[in-house]
């Protein structure tokens, strides 16, 4: 099994160098997407073999090179293979949706080589089995991806863009390698040695802090998550769409594979932290994307939220596994990792939509947009059915887990800890609010470039995008409706990875009549997605058929009614901007210091009045922009050793020198 | 015998809902009137009104889109399938575990969102004033809820309402603090839900505050006839959610004989009519709230819930 997904990563690293030679081809970039597609679908195809094998040994391979006494090594288990698997499904539908949208590409030499390069990163993180290809890995996938973000460099947002995210994967690489330094004392780099050995409760405990950086810096949990809507919209938008339902879950990866499987039993206070994290970041996540007016950027935002989300499930499983509840990790465990399939689907799908719209009118401003569901009708419902699920609506995906989430939270009071006690109900508010935001944001992007009426002249001559586009897209939207109504499946599919990482799993789901999920006990909580499915659809089709039949049928066109009033001018109808209105006011004036500043202009003067809208991002002014300024001042005075004459820079060297030998001396 | 008997039992519950629905409605508006000493419409002017609704045509705007014609079957199909979940006469009903409390609010979610989109589609400055409006209003109702559902569910053990009504229909349950905030929260949380005073105004077309009339203001013949069956439903969905979690006596589990499934449908509508006349002096009693006033008046009901379910995890839960 190795062998194969090793093969792949080989194929996907020699594609890189081809794709330098095959970017100045006309059919150029369709054949490079094209074998990305198939080793993509081979890796995916690979990892979910290995998941659903029910003896599944882990497969390893050892190969001579990296560090000269350790080798590199690799190793498939459950873990890998779930990730496998999501990082491929994203891969293909991306590789799918490019096989079209990459062929408006002006500059496909600084896309085409690093495309492959970075997929290939991407896979061999979570195939490493050694901290030293994990972090070469890692470094390789961060740097790929930098270079995707600016690849449209002439545009000087994308360049700080990229600027601003090199300094943060530099800072994460730093603290995964000092997380693992802590690790590797006394045990090695290769992972079996790291997880036989038994740190002291402290060093865990700074790992934790370290990989929670380290991870967390590339995620976005809040506060480290200033780069992340700069860089993923930078980017192509089939590269957003790896960036955000990817590439973030190979950060989860990390997170997972040393907290959870590297390190011994965990501690109460670790999940504390982690759940002290996860749940502002659902809540400000998405409250940050109601401000946004940028399509990619709102998207780039709800990330940050999902990621959350996944982190609160962690965090509970962590709380549930330091108390010996195995059975409740397992499923707070099982609903982080669902939630991380199921944002894979829905915000690549997400992505991928702004990458058509994008591509068909040229504008990512909601407020230029409108009415696209005339002109680009297969699109809209393609992003309709995206929108609902990552609203966490049934009967679709995202609601199956976040219900899960929220079973776990309904059992945590059976945790002795305090602490926990009063966290995780303040974390189950959070994730409520987040999800009632959620749809709130959802509404406001569909609503707004999708419905009304065209604002701008490129959106009324916008045009329905290209067959692969598309045919990614209903791929995956059809995955969501599945991965709704099944889940199941999916949920015992996840059972060896939940077994292998927190010790226990969900009850065996795929027997119970009509498909129904039961968590715990029947008495306590079902779902059945399939049958809300059935009846919503069945109950519509039938009033629809019974009011056609019996009442009327007939339709007339008219113009909008609107009170009496209408009016042609676009301009009439609620902005991106004007429908967060209330909620800016209600959430904003404290978070974000939100306020509005209405000048009137004097009594006879023709001047228009005019609105300003001031919205502070609070986290970059108070930790972000001090520590630039520190670091400015300090090169700016250390700036003056550049100027010195050759005399004064050989006693610079000569004194260094003294104090070096001073030092050994001693 | 009994499946085919499990099976009527849970149609005849789908088509009570369906028929009570708009009578409910009917009677709070009688109710109101009486009590502004006006005579009112007649107690079954709301089946009046959907019949010649839906026989009406329908005038759609020149940019609708298909959405908007395909969401007043959406949000009647998910409405009505949510207030078929929740117990009225009986409990336990053969598809009862198809959705707890959790889904059943996340269906009308989902009733909700189709709607906001309803009110975006023809692109009128009413319609965006509305949706913006009721989403800023779910962003505090939608966690007092969930909160609410919260405290009931770690009390109840169970978030499936069959296994509420019968756990609070119990002694074990005697008189808690947590259960009085929850009331509380769910009560205001139902008012801002079903657009009532003092939140919005069902009466009135055409007042600059209006939320729920301006999103549907597009809406004619059937599709409107849908849109005001639906809210119909949530107010009915409501009040049994409210008497299926705080007065649960009477709702009789499916397996027992049909003269306690009667009496369980006596009481049933002996406690929608109690709920009606409640609601109709309430919001005789009091005035609307300007817009920016409702936050503060569901930031309340999100306060009290969370502190009941702070309470029930410090309390040790369970």
């Amino acid at each position: 099994m190795i062998a194969v997904a090793l093969w792949s990563v080989a194929v996907l690293l020699a594609l890189a160098p081809a794709g330098i030679a095959l970017s100045t081809r006309p059919r150029g970039s369709f054949v490079l997407y094209a074998a990305c597609l198939i080793v993509t679908m081979t890796l995916c195809v690979t990892g979910a073999l290995h998941l659903l094998d029910p003896a599944h040994p882990p497969s390893t391979a050892t190969l001579p090179v990296g560090l000269p006494w350790l080798g590199a090594h690799f190793r498939l288990d459950a873990l890998s293979a779930f990730f496998l698997v999501v990082v491929n499904l994203g891969g293909a539908a991306a590789s799918l949706f490019a096989l079209g949208y990459g062929s408006h590409e002006e500059s496909p030499g600084r896309v085409l080589p690093f495309y492959p390069a970075y997929l290939a990163g991407m896979n061999t993180v979570v195939l490493a089995n050694d901290a030293f290809s994990f972090l070469v890995a890692w470094e390789f996938m961060s740097l790929t991806s930098w270079a995707l973000v600016v690849s449209h460099h002439r545009d000087s947002e994308n360049v700080r863009a990229g600027y601003v995210y090199l300094l943060m994967a530099s800072f994460g690489t730093l603290a995964l390698l000092l997380a693992f330094g802590v690790l590797a004392n006394g045990a090695g780099y290769d992972f079996d040695a790291i997880r036989a050995a038994h740190p002291s409760a402290a060093a865990a405990g700074v790992v934790v802090i370290l990989v929670l950086l380290g991870a967390g810096s590339k995620v976005g949990l809040v506060p480290l998550h200033a780069w992340l809507p700069l860089a993923h919209p930078a980017a192509p938008s089939h590269v957003s769409g790896l960036m955000s339902g990817v590439m973030t879950k190979v950060a989860v990866y990390g997170f997972v594979r040393i907290v959870f499987d590297l390190l011994p039993e965990p501690v109460w206070w670790w999940s504390m932290v982690v759940l002290l994290v996860g749940g502002p970041t659902a809540t400000l996540g998405v409250l940050y994307a109601l401000m946004q007016r940028d399509i990619k950027r709102v998207l780039a935002y709800s990330t940050i939220e999902n990621i959350g989300i996944v982190f609160t499930g962690l965090g509970l499983a962590l709380a549930f596994k330091a108390e010996g509840l195995d059975w409740v990790a397992a499923l707070a465990f099982t609903a982080a990792m669902l939630h991380v399939f199921n944002h894979a689907l829905f915000k690549s799908l997400l992505f991928f939509g702004a990458g058509a719209v994008l591509g068909s009118t040229g504008e990512r401003d909601m407020e230029k947009l409108g009415g696209l569901i005339h002109r680009m009708p297969k699109t809209a419902f393609a992003v309709l059915v995206g929108c609902v699920a990552i609203s966490a609506l049934p009967p679709f995906n995202g609601f199956v887990s976040e219900w899960l989430t929220f079973q776990a939270i309904l059992l945590s009071p059976q945790l002795p800890s305090w602490g926990l006690k009063l966290i995780i109900p303040a974390v189950g508010g959070l994730l409520a609010l987040a999800a009632a935001f959620a749809a709130a944001c959802f509404v406001r992007l569909y609503g707004v470039s999708f419905l009304g009426r065209p604002r701008s002249d490129v959106a009324a001559s916008a045009h329905e995008t290209d067959r692969f586009s598309l045919a990614a897209m209903f791929a995956l939207a059809a995955l969501c409706l599945l991965a709704g109504i099944v889940p199941g499946l999916l949920i015992d599919a996840l059972a060896p990875v939940s077994h292998a990482m927190v010790g226990n799993v969900m009850p065996h789901q795929t027997g119970l009549e009509w498909l129904t999920i039961v968590p715990i006990a029947e008495s306590r909580s079902s779902y059945n997605g399939l049958l809300v499915f059935l009846f919503v659809a069945l109950s519509g089709t039938a009033a629809a058929s019974a009011i056609h039949r019996l009442a009327s049928d007939r339709v007339r066109r008219a113009p909008a009614w609107d009170c009496g009033f209408p009016d042609p001018n676009p301009a009439i109808q609620y902005s991106a901007s004007g429908f967060s209105q209330p909620i800016r006011r209600v959430f904003g004036s404290v978070i974000f210091a939100a306020r509005e500043i209405g000048e009137m202009p004097p009594p006879s003067s023709p001047r228009p009045a005019r609105l300003t809208v001031v919205v502070r991002d609070l986290i970059w002014e108070a930790l972000y922009a001090p520590i630039a300024t520190v670091i400015g001042w300090a090169t700016e005075r250390i700036n003056v050793l550049q100027f010195l004459t050759i005399r004064r820079y050989l006693t610079l060297v000569f004194s260094a020198l003294i104090v070096l030998l001073v030092v050994v001396a001693l | 015998m009994t499946a085919l008997r499990d099976f009527l039992l849970q149609g005849a519950q789908m088509l009570l809902v369906l028929l009570l629905a708009p009578l409910l409605t009917g009677f709070v508006r009688k109710v109101k009137a009486r009590l502004l000493r006006r005579r009112g419409p007649p107690l079954l002017q709301p089946y009046r009104d959907l019949v010649r609704l839906m026989r009406k045509d329908v005038v759609l705007a020149h940019n609708a889109s298909w959405l908007f014609r395909v969401i007043p079957y959406l949000m009647f199909a998910g409405t009505w399938v949510a207030a078929s979940l929740v117990p009225t006469f009986g409990s336990g009903l053969l598809f009862s575990w198809t959705a707890d409390l959790i889904a059943i609010i996340a269906l009308l979610g989902s009733a909700r969102f189709f709607q906001a989109l309803a009110g975006m589609d023809v692109g009128t400055a009413f319609g965006g004033i509305g949706s913006s409006r009721e989403v800023m209003i779910a962003t505090l109702a939608e966690p007092a809820i969930l909160m609410t559902v919260f405290s009931v569910a770690m009390i109840a053990g169970s978030t499936q309402l069959s296994y509420v009504a019968e756990f609070m229909g119990s002694d074990a349950v005697g008189l808690r603090v947590s259960l009085g905030m929850a009331f509380v929260a769910l009560i205001i949380v139902a008012l801002a839900e079903n657009a009532r005073i003092p939140v919005d105004n069902p009466a009135t077309h055409l007042e600059l505050t209006m939320v729920h009339e301006a999103m549907v203001l597009e809406y004619s013949g059937r599709h409107l006839a849908l849109v005001d069956l639906s809210s119909q439903l949530k107010l009915l969905l409501y009040v049994s959610l409210i008497a299926c979690v705080f007065l649960p006596w009477g709702a009789a589990p499916a397996e027992v004989g049909p003269e306690r499934l009667a009496f369980g449908a006596l009481l049933y509508l002996g406690k929608l009519t109690v709920f009606g006349f409640l609601l109709a002096l309430f919001e005789t009693s009091i005035a609307k709230m300007r817009v920016f006033r409702i936050p503060d008046f569901l930031g309340a009901a999100l306060m009290l819930a969370l502190l009941a379910t702070l309470l029930r995890f410090v309390s040790g839960g369970m």
